[in-house]
């Protein structure tokens, strides 16, 4: 056991520590490259009129007020300050951000799926919907929809929606398209074998559907709502551009970029990266549960 | 269970379907010349949206030719866009909330110049250049690693989990490094595409079965002659399914990347100041342009699939 767990520790682990390393290495090195004009003219200049060493060079290059690119500590140092010295319900604390941009993507989330299973039984079930709509839906895939997303904006603030409504719809209808694809498939998984055999049993459509197609849809419907999630994230952050939101992911990484906030850029990034990272990893950690729960390995 | 028939039987349904909406069409009056929507027009558009119902099920029952479905799929398509016109008309919908699909195409007619200006920056700068680099970066790198597993032990994960980050979100970054330009647009494309692309190599390089490996060997046939011959063309249909992936996200990329700011050209930067300036009609243009690009880059690449890897299973079963 205590060797196997030795030899999956050094044949998954170090490798990805290892990369992590070098990207880290690269990182730094990159800060002092890249900062290196700025410092030597803004900072140096100044404070070493007399020539400067390499070692003064890149300690100044590494903690620049606004450098192009920060060093991961800054990086560090800001998101720790960030999340220790502001409450929670402060605009300035990162994590009150991350709920809000959550908060949209988590509704979207699930309503999109519900209407993705809703709508891929109905599709499932009936040959109209199949062959009128079914198309739309895969070519959809094919199309960047996320380019309506001012436009779902404008629609739901004319009607009067403000706040999380608008987000979510937005997120919502990118979650329901993968969840359809995904569902179709799976809830057409069975093999006639099986559904004859509860044809046999004389089980009405409802009950094939409850004890056959969808316990067979679920290895389909996971990994589509992973990609969903993903899709979600992104959704709610965009959808907080151009409505000048105050609060979110997304408006934080749009004033960063007004005001010329490097850092503040980098620890909103850090924390959407971490955030797409948590909530796939939770939808995730629900397909093991489940699947668990129905007997799988 | 098998409905339907010939196609003959349909023609009374479609005829009578298309007559009352023609009917219909002819005798709404113009937007906003009447306060209220006439109870006999609303009664006829019900009517007309019954006969459409009917005229989709009865093509959708039909069986035996293959484009039936795809005649299915368009008549729906035609009846949503012709519902769309006559609603909006009928009950006088404001033009900021929907605009008519006539009105679209009017605008698509007059700013035609605008649009391809767009066009030319969004697609053919931002889209087209990043979509090459990511995609032709991330083949070269996985092509590299293949025979080093350590570094694709390392790299495979890491790769893999950025499908669940939100990658679009470096736009300000590159706005800021490359400027307000197609440059920025193209790097953030650049670093979306990359990784699809590099997961995709290297799945495909291993999918060459065992028995076909040792076949090669058994002719003395090296690594170089190996990978060209064997390993890269089976790669083909995951390669292909990577650059398909990939020009959907490039368009999302390059556009959602102008929303962070851009010059005042690009398909991204005419959504999102015509949305404020609530000239929704020109924003609808702008994504009609972009759904075409869409899919008409999705169709060209299926046929360069066909054309590429045209002996393999999964194309020939098709």
């Amino acid at each position: 056991m205590a060797m196997a767990e030795r030899t999956a520790l050094r044949e998954r682990v170090l490798p990805v520590v290892a990369v992590l390393a070098c990207v880290l290495l690269l990182w730094y090195g990159g800060a002092v490259g890249l900062n290196r004009a700025g410092a030597v003219e803004r900072v140096l200049a100044n404070s070493h009129p007399n020539g400067y060493s390499s070692a003064d060079l890149i300690t100044t290059t590494l903690n620049m007020e606004r450098p192009v690119l920060p060093a991961p500590h800054q990086v560090v140092t800001d998101l720790y300050a960030s999340l220790v010295d502001w409450p929670l319900d402060s605009p300035r604390n990162l994590l009150y951000h991350v709920a809000v941009t959550a908060q949209s993507t988590l509704v979207g989330f699930v309503l999109g799926t519900l209407l993705g299973i809703v709508l891929a039984a109905a599709i499932v079930h009936s040959r109209t919907l199949d062959r009128a709509l079914l198309p739309w839906i895969v070519a959809s895939q094919t199309v960047p929809v996320l380019a309506i997303a001012p436009i779902v904006l404008v629609i739901l603030g004319s009607l009067g929606f403000s706040g999380v409504a608008p987000k979510a719809t937005i997120a919502m209808y990118l979650c329901f398209f993968p969840v359809t694809v995904a569902m179709v498939q799976g809830l057409r998984a069975p093999q006639r074998i099986e559904t004859e055999l509860m044809h046999t049993y004389a089980a009405s459509r409802l009950q094939a559907f409850w004890l056959l197609r969808l316990p067979s849809a679920l290895p389909f419907l996971f990994p589509s709502l992973r990609v969903a999630i993903a899709a979600g994230v992104v959704g709610a952050m965009v959808a907080e551009l151009p409505t000048g939101a105050q609060a979110g992911l997304g408006a934080r990484l749009l004033t960063g970029s007004y005001y010329g906030n490097t850092v503040g850029i980098w620890s909103a990034l850090v924390m959407s990266a971490l955030l797409g990272l948590g909530l796939t990893a939770a939808v995730a950690g629900i397909e093991r549960l489940v699947l668990r729960s129905r007997g799988a390995r | 269970m098998r409905r339907g028939g010939g196609v003959g039987r349909l023609w009374p349904t479609l005829i009578v379907a298309g007559l009352a909406a023609v009917a219909l069409a002819w005798a709404v009056p113009a937007a906003g010349t009447v306060d209220a929507p006439p109870r006999g027009l609303v009664a006829g558009l019900l009517a007309v949206l019954l006969l459409a119902g009917a005229s989709v099920r009865q093509v959708a029952a039909l069986d035996g030719r293959r484009w039936y479905g795809s005649a299915t799929a368009a008549l729906f398509g035609l009846w949503i866009v012709y519902f769309w016109q006559v609603g909006v008309t009928l009950f006088d919908v404001p033009r900021v909330l929907l605009p008519a699909p006539s009105f679209i195409g009017q605008m698509l007619l007059d700013r035609w110049d605008i649009l391809a200006g767009d066009f030319v920056q969004t697609v053919l700068k931002a889209v087209l250049i990043g979509w090459a680099l990511g995609s032709g970066l991330g083949f070269v790198v996985g092509v590299a690693i293949d025979r080093a597993p350590f570094l694709q032990r390392g790299l495979l994960p890491l790769a893999s989990l950025t499908s669940t980050v939100p990658l679009v979100a470096v736009a300000p970054i590159m706005v800021m490094w490359f400027g307000f330009d197609w440059p920025s647009k193209a790097a953030v494309v650049v670093l979306m595409t990359f990784f699809p692309m590099l997961v995709a190599t290297l799945a495909g390089l291993q999918s060459a079965g065992k028995l076909e490996r040792e076949l090669m060997h058994s002719y003395a046939a090296g690594y170089a002659r190996t990978l060209l011959d064997l390993r890269l063309p089976m790669a083909m249909p995951f390669l292909f399914s990577a650059l398909k992936v990939n020009a959907t996200l490039a368009l999302i990329g390059a556009i959602v990347a102008e929303f962070f700011g851009s010059p005042t050209v690009g398909l991204g930067f005419r959504i999102s100041t015509e949305a404020a300036r609530m000239n929704m009609a020109l924003v609808w243009g702008a994504i009609v342009v972009a759904a075409v690009t869409g899919s008409l880059a999705y169709a060209v690449l299926v046929q360069l699939e066909r054309k590429v890897a045209f002996w393999h299973p999964s194309i020939r079963s098709r």
